[in-house]
């Protein structure tokens, strides 16, 4: 397993954005999806990206996915740290952090689910670790 | 309506610094001027239009033209990042098209060197930027992003490392020949695999330098380009599109040059086997596999064999491009690449380029450039290039 982790830096919410922060309070993680046009969106939004509805709605994602990609900072930074693109089963691809996982192991296509960190200043977000 | 021969690049200008510490970012953006100015054979007062981006200081065409002492009756101040200045140059074309100016000065400048900018940073564009909550705590700098990039086309196509760095070795090799490039020595394969690893699979000579320094461009009408000295560049066909994440749906495999280049290649009337000299965005080298793609010089998935064995050195391959070193190993002033790639393409055409890198008798070129983050937004901007 790798041994340290990165500390996160804390998002700075605004009012639209809000909830979801509050949900990963509380280890939920939110995606949007519109009445209108039936399709899920992230990052979420209070218009519907694909149809321009402002009937869309917060949903609880079942919070298991796929890596899209990654790539591992290795220079220039404190700590090497994992960032990637997360397919969720809802259909929507999100940028987070992989962690608790072995060097090299690794692979696009794996299985992954959500876990909530602190960041720094209290705040907390989802990244994902092997399933 | 079509820009196709509304306008013509009069001027350019590269700046030859690397490294500018004791120069302000307007001083460095009033020299470019003044250079692209004198290149074209005109003077302060012919300028009627002026166009420049995010790099600007201040609030952009207000203190610039102010610091510079313009007089002009349209300013454009649109910011696509690095690709910026192909924006400029079409939107200047349409411009003068319309009649809204008749010489118009296009400038870039920054010192990203002298004040410490990496791109292994995460760069924070405050709470209103919608995504920058869902993004920033993660780390995403520039590096890691082309980083997913890259990883991606890998596992798709079967890209390898060493096609990767076959990118930069042909920049290096035309660097040699440049006096003002960062980066010099010829390097192999071998040298940009072996590296070290910044963001994977990327080693540190997939990165462009960051340097200090800028350009400046001259569009003007074709009856003010005729009558001045220089060799006629003419402006045939332009595209600009912006791609993200697409409300989640993301998909890296394809860049904007995808929409942007089609619709160059369209108003231009020719194709990318026309080409003889192409300037490509090249932040990483996973950006002009991708973007060579994209832009049909050969099909998606193929950029990486299509770069090998030295495809892109000029006077060895089929596709000479960034013949000046391009960002990979000459300049990346204020971290955005597009101007020096409009300059360069205005090289080969005006046969002004270095000899050891001049492409016989060169009519048609084109620029592209990418802006923003190709692992999460940017936008794509095409120009084609004849010489007249």
């Amino acid at each position: 397993m790798t041994t340290q982790e990165r500390a996160i830096p804390a998002p700075a919410p605004n009012p639209e954005n809000q909830p979801y922060f509050d949900a990963c309070a509380r280890d939920t993680l939110l995606v949007g999806k519109c009445d209108a046009c039936g399709e899920y969106h992230f990052y979420p939004r209070r218009i519907c990206p694909h149809c321009l509805s402002d009937q869309v709605q917060w949903v609880a994602a079942r919070g298991t996915g796929t890596i899209y990609t990654y790539s591992t900072m290795h220079r220039g930074v404190p700590v090497p740290y994992t960032i990637a693109y997360v397919t969720l089963d809802e259909g929507v691809s999100m940028m987070t952090n992989i962690v608790g996982f072995a060097p090299g192991t690794l692979r696009i296509g794996q299985k992954v689910r959500v876990q909530f960190r602190a960041t720094e200043g209290g705040i907390k977000v989802p990244v994902f670790a092997p399933a | 309506m079509t820009i196709k021969g509304k306008a013509y690049i009069a001027g350019a200008y590269e700046h030859p610094t690397r490294k500018a510490p004791d120069k302000s970012v307007a001083q460095l953006h009033a020299e470019c001027a003044r250079g692209a100015i004198l290149d074209a054979g005109l003077s302060k007062s012919d300028v009627d239009g002026y166009f420049c981006a995010g790099d600007a200081p201040g609030l952009g065409p207000m203190s610039m033209v102010e610091y510079m002492g313009l007089k002009v009756r349209h300013v454009d101040s649109t910011d696509t990042g690095g690709s910026s200045y192909l924006v400029h140059v079409a939107h200047a074309a349409e411009a003068i098209a319309l009649g809204k100016c008749n010489v118009a000065l296009i400038t870039l400048a920054g010192r990203p060197r002298s004040e410490g900018s990496s791109g292994t940073q995460p760069r924070s564009y405050g709470a209103n930027a919608p995504d920058m909550a869902f993004e920033f705590p993660y780390g995403m700098a520039t590096a890691n992003g082309y980083g997913m990039v890259a990883m991606r086309h890998m596992h798709e196509y079967g890209t390898t490392a060493e096609q990767l760095a076959w990118v930069k070795v042909a920049a290096s090799h035309h660097a040699q020949h440049n006096e003002h490039a960062m980066l010099r020595e010829v390097v192999t394969v071998e040298d940009v695999i072996n590296s070290p690893l910044i963001a994977d699979p990327l080693h540190r000579l997939d990165c462009c330098v960051v340097s200090d320094g800028g350009g400046a461009l001259i569009v003007t009408r074709p009856e003010i380009a005729r009558s001045l000295k220089r060799p006629l560049v003419k402006i045939i066909g332009a595209g600009e599109s912006p791609k993200g994440q697409m409300g989640g749906k993301v998909d890296l495999t394809y860049s904007g040059a995808a929409t942007s280049g089609p619709i160059a290649f369209a108003e231009a009337g020719v194709k990318p086997a026309d080409i003889q000299y192409a300037s490509i965005y090249d932040s990483f080298t996973i950006t002009v596999i991708m973007q060579i793609e994209d832009l049909g010089f050969c099909r998606k998935g193929e950029g990486g064999r299509f770069v090998a064995d030295g495809n892109l050195i000029s006077g060895v391959g089929k596709l000479p491009f960034n013949t000046d070193g391009g960002g990979l190993c000459n300049n990346h002033p204020a971290n955005r690449g597009g101007m020096t790639k409009v300059i360069e393409a205005v090289r080969q055409l005006r046969g002004e380029a270095h000899p050891k890198v001049q492409v016989p008798n060169c009519r048609l070129a084109l620029a592209h450039g990418t802006g923003g983050q190709l692992g999460s937004r940017h936008v794509g901007a095409t120009l084609i290039l004849e010489r007249e």
